[in-house]
């Protein structure tokens, strides 16, 4: 059985390799290369899996697990830029992908304390079109 | 007879709502986390209204060709991917969704004459969203 609680941030990035040059950069990247930077409203998705508590008929506390989304990724993301502000993207490009797999990084290891239940996915929307999911293992 | 006709686009870009004659308390007080040093961004959609009578030639009151190419010149090209801060028409003024959209609406304006441009609304989140107008109903039947 599975669970989603969806939550929603705004921020902004930009996508740029230090050991490329500039030329290279924005043949790769294109518009998300420029480094003024721009923005998104991602919406996440974190997906949680267990047994249904008998005595609660909950997989996991979703007001507990709102304040975990809430500490360890919305106070670090919301209204920041990712690249200059998020200590994960100084050094990795705060690409879609990056994001879900840093999001996984920063929830997984707290999920087991609540209950049973285990940390199954992590999906970033960057816009309604577009998407990364996470669910552990190899990225 | 008016019809209005109305089409959506979205763009990408960051911003940071900041006044240079502010103290840094003063600043924090007026836009709490959207002062925040480096800026942050949002997906933002943008819903243009143009009105006027139906052509009986075409049926229609603008060709949705010659709005996109207009839009896309003058306000996608401009502002997608970019850092609003950035742009000369902020450099004297905050980039609230409020401004953007009255900016938005004088940039459109001249593009789309002799079509009349009826409204602009600029949403920055699904929750938060802008509108400006500078005509009625009643000018509009008068411009026909």
């Amino acid at each position: 059985m599975q669970i989603t609680r969806r939550a929603t941030f705004s921020a902004s990035h930009y996508y740029w390799n230090p050991d490329w040059s500039p030329e290279q950069n924005l043949a790769v990247f294109g518009k998300c290369a420029n480094r003024a930077g721009h923005g998104h409203n991602y919406t996440l998705e974190v997906t949680v899996s267990g047994s249904v508590d008998a005595v609660t008929g909950f997989i996991v506390d979703l007001k507990w697990l709102k304040d975990l989304i809430e500490h360890e990724v919305l106070d670090v993301y919301d209204h920041r830029h990712l690249n200059l502000e998020v200590p994960e993207f100084a050094h990795t490009i705060p690409t879609t992908e990056n994001i879900a797999i840093a999001i996984w990084n920063r929830l997984a290891p707290a999920i087991p304390s609540a209950s049973s239940a285990r940390l199954t996915s992590v999906r970033v929307y960057e816009t309604p079109e577009i998407f990364a999911e996470f669910r552990g293992g190899l990225a | 007879m008016i019809a209005h006709f109305s089409r959506r686009y979205t763009f990408s870009a960051s911003h940071r709502l900041h006044v240079d004659h502010l103290s840094a308390e003063q600043n924090r007080a007026a836009f709490g986390k959207c002062n925040n040093p480096h800026g942050h961004g949002h997906n933002y959609i943008l819903q243009v209204t143009v009105c006027g009578p139906v052509d009986p030639a075409t049926g229609m009151v603008l060709n949705m060709a010659t709005l996109d190419a207009a839009v896309h010149a003058s306000i996608l090209d401009r502002f997608d991917h970019q850092n609003l801060n950035y742009d000369p028409i902020f450099a004297a003024q905050t980039s609230t969704t409020e401004n953007l959209c009255c900016e938005i609406f004088h940039l459109l304006k001249p593009a789309l004459a002799p079509v009349l441009l009826h409204s602009v609304r600029v949403e920055e989140t699904e929750n938060n969203f802008f509108e400006y107008s500078e005509i009625s109903p009643a000018s509009a039947l008068h411009a026909a």
